[in-house]
């Protein structure tokens, strides 16, 4: 019975019913939802200036979310990340000012980002010392590091090249959503069909079972940090071209901001669950969020009072459907 | 199933402590059913019985850990609600688990006093009086080695063990219950506890005292109480018994409905051991599987199978010794490599080792065959959904798709996953480690009637097992491990309850002359 039991995809209506109250799409119905109820009340939230503006200013978050989820997935966490980009912008930022070539100012945070990140793996799988402790104390470095090194003063005259952010790909879609939108599916797909993809949720469900299983945990951590520093170093670029200037110091809360989209996006605190689209949809949404404040005049100081209740429920959510799981 | 054969033998006017019918469940086991026996004052009371047969549950009931579904404990002729552990500890019931409970960073006199120090007014902990006390519960006992300031994580394993007996009798226990205390300690610490419990007997405290080493039982124990399968068998005065009869008290049972392995053409040898060694617990094992062949490594918990296991699959690489793998001599540093020799490990814990629990049945199955079914590093879908969907198959995992998340499944269908996970892989030798433990009747003949298919098809099988009826039914030969040596082979002709049991057991009549 059991063969034939096993049903086509598609053909069953629970599987639907299923796909449909998916994280992801709560968090695409959300984003819809919002954006029309909050269009009731204020028809000048709908405004396409506007919904561009958010889309624009949060792009980076969205894409540094998609490396923190794979982080997250393969049961660590991250949260030298904000700190990474402030110093990544201002690595960017500096060469370009002092005449570097263009293309060069913009591989240089990804190579950073890559190398910090990579190091950071290292010392987490193989001295095997919890990724919080080590990307604290990363924190710290960075954080102070840029600090004492430009006294946190602004990095002004930037050649117009350099910014990535004004590009338009076939003239209508700016680049940091297009960024967004690509590395989103980019890291989708390898997660969903690559081996190396599933290493990652084999570590993070069951470090111990993957082991038995041949597959390297230490590698597998190395490689997912430095993922994470390569789009750490996309968004950084993202954040340091959006302005005309770049305030060399960390974005505050960053990181914060960055752990609750992967953790909104349905992406498991303890590791071995949660997809990288559902991260980026939870980065559009905190996003709107913050925007739908102000446009229903509400004081904006609330988005991180609401970013802290969404954490709350998703991870309660999380713990009580594993806990039906483990009792089952 | 309850044989009451003499459970009174002698029993004194009022015991110290009584359990009466004690009855308890877990979803699915029967844990205990129906239990009684006294233990007087002053008297060392010895349980004994296989894993599961019921120990621990019992001790965990009369020290509050849970409470029995029926039944009552009486403690000095009065009935007591052991609801939780200081419960327990109020009716003067104390007990040294296997892993000892201590602090390691704080002192011998704070570990002793710890929850119940002595104050010193307005809260205050009195530091004088409970290094005091700890050296008057010292020199009570006559230990003259341990001082009450030294921090506990200095101390050997004997010495934290004396720590939790004064922790016991500073808080007036008047039972004291000890879960296997000799596992981990040395000759000479055996000695000095022995000395310990025999000055407690002399004061009348009543020791419950568990262990799988029949030799401590006639050297220490007044009487000895044999469980099986969470029923009583026996009290008997350890005076008027031999090791031969409690070993036959606690294995007899009747081999249920297994399948008995078919006779294959036993072929070439697959896996070759020689002089394998791993401290602590594998000692110069020496072995041999061959293809078609199911040997049973017979043994109790601890005496080193899991762990010969997981040297030979690389997890704990040996530290001598030689592997050979179908005549060639390897060197195994990682379970990826003994993957690649074609050796599959199903490890006892499918918990915590085997399974992805977050993950679909179909990423479960592809796990450890990733590199068969990934092109490129990219994943061919249909060929992984056509290999997990081979496996259910094959294996008749109870599930509603390939895409159901494996951890909803039952025990019994996950069991089955782990399996056919390892076999997408087409390995030569198939190592098992309890493959069939807290699965239900149903799914344990059918994972016998597939390891029996194996091996027909040639397949050599080395399984680990505590259960003697799964060892004497399955296995072609039979290996017994103690103490991280193997101690006895028996042919499947020569393998009874009692042979294999004895060698277990280390009762140095029968084991001796077979290995």
């Amino acid at each position: 019975m059991t063969a034939a039991s096993l049903t086509r995809a598609g053909a069953d209506p629970r599987r639907l019913l299923k796909a449909l109250v998916s994280q992801e799409a709560l968090l695409a119905i959300a984003v819809i939802g919002l954006a029309i109820a909050v269009g009731f009340y204020n028809p000048r939230f709908l405004a396409t200036r506007n919904l561009s503006d958010v889309l624009l200013g949060n792009a980076y978050i969205a894409v540094a979310a998609v490396g923190m989820s794979m982080v997250i997935i393969s049961g660590n966490i991250d949260i030298s990340v904000g700190s990474l980009i402030g110093v990544l912008a201002t690595v960017s930022g500096t060469l370009a000012v002092d005449g570097a070539p263009i293309i060069v100012t913009w591989l240089a945070p990804l190579v950073v980002g890559m190398l910090v990140m990579a190091l950071q793996g290292a010392i987490v799988a193989y001295l095997r010392i919890p990724a919080i402790v080590v990307t604290l104390g990363m924190l710290s470095i960075l954080k102070g590091g840029l600090i004492s090194a430009t006294g946190g003063k602004w990095i002004t005259d930037l050649p117009d090249s350099f910014h990535l952010a004004d590009i338009e790909i076939f003239g209508l879609l700016p680049m940091p959503v297009f960024l967004m939108i690509l590395a989103a599916f980019l890291a989708a797909f390898w997660m969903r069909y690559s081996a190396s993809g599933r290493a990652i949720y084999a570590v993070g469900g069951n470090a111990e079972a993957a082991r038995l299983c041949g597959i390297s945990q230490p590698r597998t951590i190395v490689m997912v940090f430095a993922l994470h520093g390569f789009f750490a170093g996309i968004a950084a670029l993202l954040y340091a071209t959006q302005l005309r200037v770049i305030q060399s110091t960390v974005p505050p809360n960053l990181e914060l901001t960055i752990i609750t989209a992967a953790v909104v996006g349905g992406v498991s605190i303890l590791g071995g669950v949660g997809t990288v689209i559902g991260s980026t949809l939870a980065a559009v949404l905190i996003a709107e969020i913050a925007s739908a404040l102000v446009f229903t005049d509400v004081s904006p100081y609330w988005i991180r009072a609401v970013q802290g209740a969404l954490i709350l429920i998703t991870v309660i959510a999380d713990i009580l459907r594993r806990r039906r799981m483990a009792g089952a | 199933m309850t044989m009451a054969t003499d459970t009174h033998s002698e029993t004194p006017a009022l015991p110290l402590l009584s359990v009466r019918a004690l009855e308890k469940s877990f979803p699915g086991v029967r844990a205990l059913s129906g239990v009684s026996f006294d233990v007087a004052r002053g008297e060392v009371h010895a349980l004994l019985g296989e894993n599961g047969a019921g120990k621990s549950t019992l001790i965990k009931i009369v020290s509050g850990v849970f409470p029995p579904d029926r039944g009552e404990v009486i403690v000095d002729g009065t009935s007591v609600n052991l609801a939780r552990p200081d419960d327990a500890r109020r009716a003067g019931i104390a007990t040294i688990y296997q892993e000892l409970l201590l602090f390691p960073e704080l002192t011998v006199a704070e570990n002793v006093f710890m929850g119940h120090a002595p104050r010193a007014g307005a809260g205050r902990l009195d530091w004088r009086a409970m290094r005091d006390k700890t050296k008057e519960l010292l020199a009570s006992l006559e230990i003259h080695d341990l001082y009450a300031d030294r921090v506990v994580g200095s101390l050997s394993v004997g010495n934290r063990q004396r720590v939790e007996i004064l922790r016991a009798l500073s808080q007036d226990a008047r039972i004291l219950i000890m879960d296997e205390p000799t596992a981990a300690l040395t000759e000479y610490d055996v000695t000095r506890l022995f000395d310990i419990v025999r000055r407690l007997k002399a004061r009348g405290v009543a020791v419950i005292y568990i262990s799988h080493r029949l030799d401590e039982i006639f050297a220490i124990a007044d009487r000895v109480t044999v469980l099986r399968d969470g029923a009583h068998i026996a009290t008997k005065r350890v005076a008027d018994t031999e090791a031969a009869e409690l070993v036959q008290l606690m294995v007899g049972r009747k081999i249920e409905s297994l399948f008995p392995k078919i006779a294959v053409p036993i072929g070439e040898p697959v896996l070759e051991v020689k002089d394998l060694e791993r401290r602590p617990l594998t000692k110069g094992i020496s072995l041999t599987v061959r293809a078609g062949e199911i040997v049973g490594l017979a043994g109790l918990v601890g005496s080193g199978r899991s762990e010969l296991a997981q040297t030979i699959f690389g997890v704990t690489p040996a530290e001598g010794g030689e592997i050979k793998i179908r005549g060639h001599a390897v060197d195994i540093r990682s379970p990826a490599q003994a993957r690649a020799l074609g050796i599959a490990y199903v490890p006892e814990d499918r918990g915590t080792q085997g399974l992805v629990r977050p993950m679909t049945v179909r990423e479960n199955f592809s796990l450890a065959a990733l590199g068969k079914v990934a092109v490129g590093g990219f994943i061919d879908r249909a060929a992984e959904r056509k290999l997990a969907a081979d496996g259910v198959k094959r294996f008749a995992v109870k599930t509603s798709s390939l895409e159901q998340i494996a951890g909803k499944l039952s025990g019994g269908n996950q069991q089955k996953i782990v399996l056919g996970k390892w076999l997408a892989n087409q390995p030569k030798l198939l190592i098992l480690d309890e493959p069939t433990r807290g699965i239900d009747v149903g799914a344990k003949a059918e994972i016998h009637r597939l390891m029996g298919e194996l091996a027909a098809q040639g397949l050599a099988i080395l399984m680990i097992s505590s259960e003697l009826p799964e060892v004497l039914g399955m296995s072609d030969r039979v290996l017994v491990m103690r103490e991280g040596r193997i101690v006895a082979e028996f042919s499947r002709e020569d393998a009874s309850q009692e042979s294999v049991g004895a060698a277990m057991m280390g009762s140095h009549d029968n084991a001796e002359k077979a290995a």
